[in-house]
């Protein structure tokens, strides 16, 4: 109790209050070196109040922080009443000055007050300019990161903050400047060795430190003034606003006061200024209506990682220098291995004696005074990891991180999204009722589309208010029923979204990004891409596309792509329905496509039935995805090149039959198999190059091929269920293709007796799924058989026999030649479905001919 | 061995062919040892170095740091880079020297392992000859000492019959000894390193006697990680080690920049002429490498599965060179990208299944979409179908 901090650096400081005085005690925010000074000078000179910088509204919250249920990392949480999207942070670890401050004053009974500007001026001064209240992207931190941008000063950042760029001026770092004056290259190392390592001396004065440090930043403050004119920022206001406070509390207290705010105010605090020039600066501040309230916080959220401009990079570390009575550095390392061996990695106790001393020897050789993060994290890749990165980012982000989570008592105010949520459910009219009721909305109204989008958006938060059902009455794109019901626990669920943001739109974007970086499987990031649309998350949806083409890229199991395809593809469709700018998603989604066409062959090389069955899945998702995907882009390539990749499955050898038959089909369906046509080149050419020979000349030799006398029957058997089987469709192919329906037939009949009970449930599986209409008539035309193979069977002859034909060549499975008489017959429907006149007869009839061959069948 | 990351300022290097001051007479070594090429850095860095130095250091850890990443002494004495790399491997082995701990530089071929190892020995012993050769067939007298066979049957078994090894040697003289390719020494033999590294002693039965190493004793060994598999060390023995990987160039252009030197460097003793216009196509290859390796496009927005193969900058080198043979005997003289394609395709395909899928999807997803690089995609095409 020798000296008063505020009268250093200030030359009106007079000799009569120097043993007492308001004790300034500047720290760095967050920083436990801090903590640990803050508490020892408290101890030591147990003032009767204590000024914390941070909200004044929070002085009647103060009390909470001693409440048995309140757990740090919390943040106080300052948002404009009618506008939760405009709010400000100030959060706290259990190793930051402010939280060891506030606790002991709260032990002790003494008074605390909260002395930076209040949130209702800053917070109405930032929501006009670049406010926080567009919820920007990618995190709960949105607001937060808003905020520092916005209103740079409003948080408790570190005596670091006018280092930050502040709206563009390049006021110099401080702690750079005095880091760089003591050689060090790294300002945050220097104000760890110098502060935050350095324990209390165990003897000498508790003030010591931090009067030395208002010393330095007194002199650094006077360099940085002299060049910033006109300097009524936003510091000098807080500060003004500061002074008035410390004034009243002295009027009130006396001069017993210790006030706790960042180091970089210490001078502008201990300054002599006259009242009515402090008023002038608060004079004329915008003003808001602020609510405040305690919100949980995380580690997580606390490291800079995470977009919080205060943060600091290794909150666990942190945590850990503060809790741990001595020997920090061991106790680390022995942390570090527990970890380690927990994840299967050796790690013996003399290896954790070779890392402290590799850290030691590294500190010393760095002229440092103990080990900090740095050489601890080399020591460990050194000795414990043995060179390798992946224990390295597990220690960072399980230990250095680490994942604290904060805990707030019930009876703190509610917290600004449940406000946001009421609102909504005023403006929209939808009540939250705890009995159950269905609600039909047409998205084309707009307060349906609202509605929906709500309901969508708490469903992404994990607020099932409402689950979507299939309406009993109406189907389309346009329709969705829900049924909605408001349960008691809902209430909670609110509460704990509240980390996500302060309104709707903000913590379910924040929360989709979220998952969407942890999601498992491919498949999970694209349903999730599909609820960011239909919630309507523009600001989510480049983050969640972003990882989505991430993992396709990474991922080398073509079947997690393909199952990951319809949901994507389907939300190119819905984001065309809804007008949401779909081009990214499209892109990504043509992206993964072209992945699938690369590892498709390979990938159905060697498979086992089961395998194949699954495989085949896979291949018709494509199918379809490439259907829709080549309507909604210009990339005319894509059919192309998908024909060649079906070209290469139908034809390569080592690929089950069940694909090969798979594919020859859809390269039926769409008319991609000229005859003879189908060389090996792999490349992406020929595609639909008509030539006019069409049909399906190639089926025929395909089929040939796949039931030669050489091939297996079970594998022949497998290629019919490709190439016919499943469902709709499937069957009609062999009632309107004799020729196909007699090769079949003919193989059929060359089938072995013992190996016919090895084809016989393959080939009833196959057919047993037509419809019974088409069995039957192929039953028919079977019976009748003879006659029709005989015709057709020799015109097929495998091969060339088709296309090698005059100009009225057959068209493949029907007979040659153009029988006009018949085809004369369906004119006349024909031209009353299309509606054309009589001189059009011949183009339709040309048409018919070439064209459609089932028509002159008929 | 390769030096490709180390800078070749004036003087140094492995083209420099003398030191200078030698005497007209003696015949010039065509590559001097480190301790001999850079004697002048070192007489004024222990000149300058006031900190405490390790027993029978030549230099404090501070200075050989110094030594290595370059820098400028308080009497204006210019310290050339030796390595160009982050600060804090560089600083992290020199501690590991200090300590009675060994040090294990890993890395991919081509990450100047064998060069910051020869570098380290100079400064922090003066001597970097004291050098094991890892092979497959290197005995265990490689490592302990062998017998002078002429002696031993004329006098029997007596230290004079002894022929030390360098370990040995190291050891008694407190010495910084150096290992070679440590992964591909047979197991059995690695393992007589256990002893000497735990137990600082090598003991000689045949004579009852041992050798204790004295202070200043310490063990540098490099290490292929791609390699690892060949004959990975025994837990027991790798627990004696601190280990340091060296990573490959940061950025592109320091990449870029150490190809085009080497292939410049390659070119003249193969006799070929100067790529006039190879520059682009150089970059294109060591983007390549880099996206593949990195497993992500340069502008950051991709990600990209790896190929199996290492794709080191050597490797580039090799693939740069080649295609230059190819230009200047079959084409045109200039670097085209049907000269480098093979050789690219050569050095991503080392798996034909799992690393072609890796090559065409690379092909297909950013290779075809790059403005300016459908030359290239073409020619990729050609050799790759």
């Amino acid at each position: 109790m020798t000296t008063r901090t505020a009268e250093h650096g200030t030359e009106r400081g007079t000799g009569e209050r120097r043993a007492a005085g308001p004790w300034l005690l500047g720290v760095r925010h967050h920083g436990p070196g801090s903590a640990r000074a803050v508490g020892a000078a408290l101890a030591q000179y147990e003032p009767k109040a204590l000024l914390i910088e941070g909200p004044p509204e929070a002085d009647a919250l103060v009390a909470l922080a001693a409440d048995e249920e309140m757990r740090p990392p919390v943040a106080l949480l300052a948002h404009v009443a009618d506008d939760p999207g405009r709010a400000a942070f100030w959060p706290m670890a259990e190793f930051s000055p402010e939280w060891v401050a506030l606790r002991w004053a709260l032990r002790r009974g003494v008074p605390v007050r909260f002395i930076d500007l209040p949130a209702a001026h800053s917070l109405a001064g930032s929501g006009s300019g670049s406010g926080p209240e567009e919820p920007s992207l990618a995190g709960p931190e949105a607001e937060a990161e808003a905020e520092a941008e916005a209103g740079e000063g409003t948080a408790p950042d570190g005596p670091a903050e006018p280092a930050g760029p502040v709206a563009g001026d390049a006021r110099v770092d401080p702690l750079g400047v005095l880091a760089e004056a003591a050689g060090y290259d790294d300002a945050e190392r220097w104000w760890e060795d110098v502060v935050e390592h350095r324990g209390t001396a165990a003897s000498g004065d508790a003030l010591a430190p931090f009067e030395a440090l208002a010393e330095a930043m007194g002199a650094l403050r006077e360099e940085g003034e002299a060049g910033e004119e006109g300097g009524a920022s936003r510091d000098a206001v807080r500060e003004a606003h500061m002074r008035l406070r410390l004034r009243e509390a002295r009027r009130e207290f006396g001069d017993d006061i210790a006030v706790v705010c960042g180091a970089w105010h210490v001078p502008a605090l201990a300054r002599r200024t006259t009242v009515t020039a402090d008023r002038a600066l608060l004079k004329g501040l915008p003003k808001a209506k602020v609510s405040v309230t305690w919100v949980p916080w995380t580690h997580r959220r606390l490291s800079r990682s995470s977009g919080y401009g205060a943060g600091i990079a290794s909150p666990g570390w942190y945590g850990h220098l503060f809790s741990s009575p001595d020997r920090p550095i061991e106790r680390w390392l022995t942390k570090v291995a527990g970890l380690l061996r927990g994840e299967d990695y050796a790690v013996s106790t003399a290896h954790v004696i070779e890392a402290v001393r590799l850290a030691e020897s590294l500190a010393a050789m760095r002229g440092r005074p103990l080990a900090g993060l740095t050489e601890t994290e080399d020591a460990v890749r050194a000795v414990l990891s043995d060179g390798s990165d992946v224990p390295a980012s597990l220690i960072h982000d399980r230990l250095v991180v680490g994942d604290v989570l904060g805990e707030v008592p019930r009876a703190a105010p509610a917290v600004p999204l449940q406000r946001d949520i009421a609102r909504l459910q005023r403006t929209l009219r939808l009540k939250p009722e705890a009995k159950e009721r269905e609600l039909e909305l047409d998205l084309r109204k707009e307060t349906d589309a609202a509605r929906s989008r709500l309901l969508h958006r708490l469903r992404l938060l994990d607020i099932p208010w409402g689950a979507p059902t299939h309406s009993r009455t109406s189907t389309g794109t346009f329709r969705e029923t829900w049924r909605l019901r408001w349960e008691p626990e809902l209430s909670v669920r609110v509460a704990e979204a509240g980390i996500w943001g302060t309104t709707v739109l903000a913590a379910a974007t924040a929360r989709a990004a979220s998952d969407a970086a942890d999601a498992g499987a491919l498949a999970e990031v694209t349903a999730l891409a599909e609820r960011c649309l239909l919630a309507e998350l523009p600001d989510a949806l480049p983050v969640v596309m972003r990882v989505l083409a991430d993992r396709a890229a990474l991922d080398a199991d073509v079947g997690h792509l393909a199952q990951a395809l319809p949901a994507l593809v389907r939300s190119v469709r819905y984001g065309d329905v809804r007008g949401t700018d779909a081009a990214a998603l499209r892109e990504v989604a043509v992206g993964l496509v072209e992945r699938v066409f690369v590892g498709l062959p390979p990938a159905c090389a060697s498979l086992d039935a089961e395998g194949a069955a699954e495989m085949r899945t896979h291949l018709d998702a494509t199918q379809q995805a490439v259907g829709l995907l080549s309507q909604v882009t210009e990339d005319g390539g894509l059919r192309g090149r998908w024909t060649a990749v079906l070209r290469v499955l139908a034809e390569r050898e080592a690929i089950p039959g069940l694909i090969r038959g798979r594919a020859a089909r859809m390269l039926v369906d769409d008319g991609r198999l000229e005859d003879g046509g189908t060389g090996g080149t792999g490349g992406t050419s020929s595609a639909g190059e008509g030539d006019g020979t069409r049909g399906d000349g190639g089926a025929a030799r395909l089929m040939g091929l796949a039931l030669s006398p050489g091939v297996p029957p079970a594998d022949a058997a497998a290629w019919i269920e490709g190439f016919v089987g499943g469902g709709a469709g499937g069957g009609m192919l062999l009632v309107h293709d004799e020729r196909l329906l007699a090769l079949l037939d003919g193989w059929l009949t060359r089938v072995p007796g013992e190996a016919f009970t090895d084809v016989l449930p393959l080939l009833r599986r196959t057919f047993s799924q037509y419809e019974p209409g088409v069995r039957r008539t192929l039953g028919e035309l079977v019976r009748r058989g003879p006659v029709a193979a005989g015709a057709v069977g020799g015109g097929a002859a495998v091969g060339h026999g088709a296309a090698g034909g005059g100009e009225e060549a057959a068209a493949p499975g029907f007979g040659p030649g153009l029988d006009r008489d018949r085809a004369a017959a369906v004119l006349p429907t024909l031209h009353a479905l299309l509606g054309e006149g009589p001189d059009g007869r011949d183009r339709a009839l040309t048409t018919t001919g070439t064209d459609t061959p089932s028509g002159e069948r008929r | 061995m390769d030096c490709a990351r180390v800078e070749n300022g004036a003087g140094n290097g492995r083209g420099t062919a003398a030191v200078a001051g030698r005497q007209d007479g003696e015949a010039v070594a065509l590559r001097p040892h480190a301790e001999d090429a850079f004697a002048k850095e070192l007489a004024a860095l222990a000149a300058a170095d006031d900190r405490p130095r390790p027993e029978r250091w030549r230099l404090s850890p501070w200075a050989v740091a110094t030594y290595l990443l370059g820098g400028t002494l308080a009497d204006g004495t210019v310290i050339t880079p030796k390595y160009v790399g982050p600060r804090r491997i560089v600083e992290v082995a020199v501690t590991t020297l200090a300590t009675d701990r060994a040090l294990l530089l890993l890395g991919v071929p081509g990450t100047a392992k064998t060069w910051v190892s020869e570098h380290l020995a100079a400064a922090v012993s003066g001597d970097s000859t004291l050098l094991v050769q890892g092979t497959a067939g290197t005995p265990e007298e490689a490592i302990r000492y062998g017998w002078n066979y002429a002696r031993l049957l004329a006098h029997g078994p007596s230290r004079d019959a002894l022929v030390p090894s360098p370990v040995m040697r190291a050891m008694a003289e407190g010495m910084t000894a150096r290992v070679e390719e440590l992964t591909r020494i047979p197991a059995d033999v690695q393992d007589t390193l256990i002893t000497i590294l735990s137990e600082k002693t090598l003991p000689i039965p045949e004579l009852g006697q041992e050798v204790q190493a004295v202070r200043g004793f310490n063990l540098i060994a490099t290490a292929n990680d791609r390699d690892r598999g060949v004959n990975e060390l025994s837990s027991a023995l790798r627990r004696r080690f601190n280990t340091v990987v060296l990573p490959l160039p940061a950025t592109p252009d320091e990449e870029v920049d150490i190809v085009t030197r080497r292939v410049d460097q390659i070119g003249r003793s193969l006799d070929l002429p100067p790529a006039p216009d190879g520059m682009a196509e150089i970059r294109r290859v060591v983007t390549v490498f880099r996206e593949l390796r990195d497993g992500l496009t340069t502008d950051g927005r991709t990600k990209l599965k790896s190929p199996s193969g290492t794709l080191s900058t050597a490797e580039a080198i090799s693939v740069v060179t080649n295609g230059l043979a190819l230009a200047t005997h079959f084409g045109d003289g200039v670097l085209r990208p049907s000269d480098v394609a093979a050789g690219i395709l050569g050095a991503v395909v080392r798996d034909p299944a799992a690393d072609r899928v890796v090559w065409q999807e690379y092909l297909e997803s950013v290779v075809r979409e790059r403005d300016g690089w459908k030359d290239f995609y073409r020619a990729c095409r050609e050799v790759s179908a």
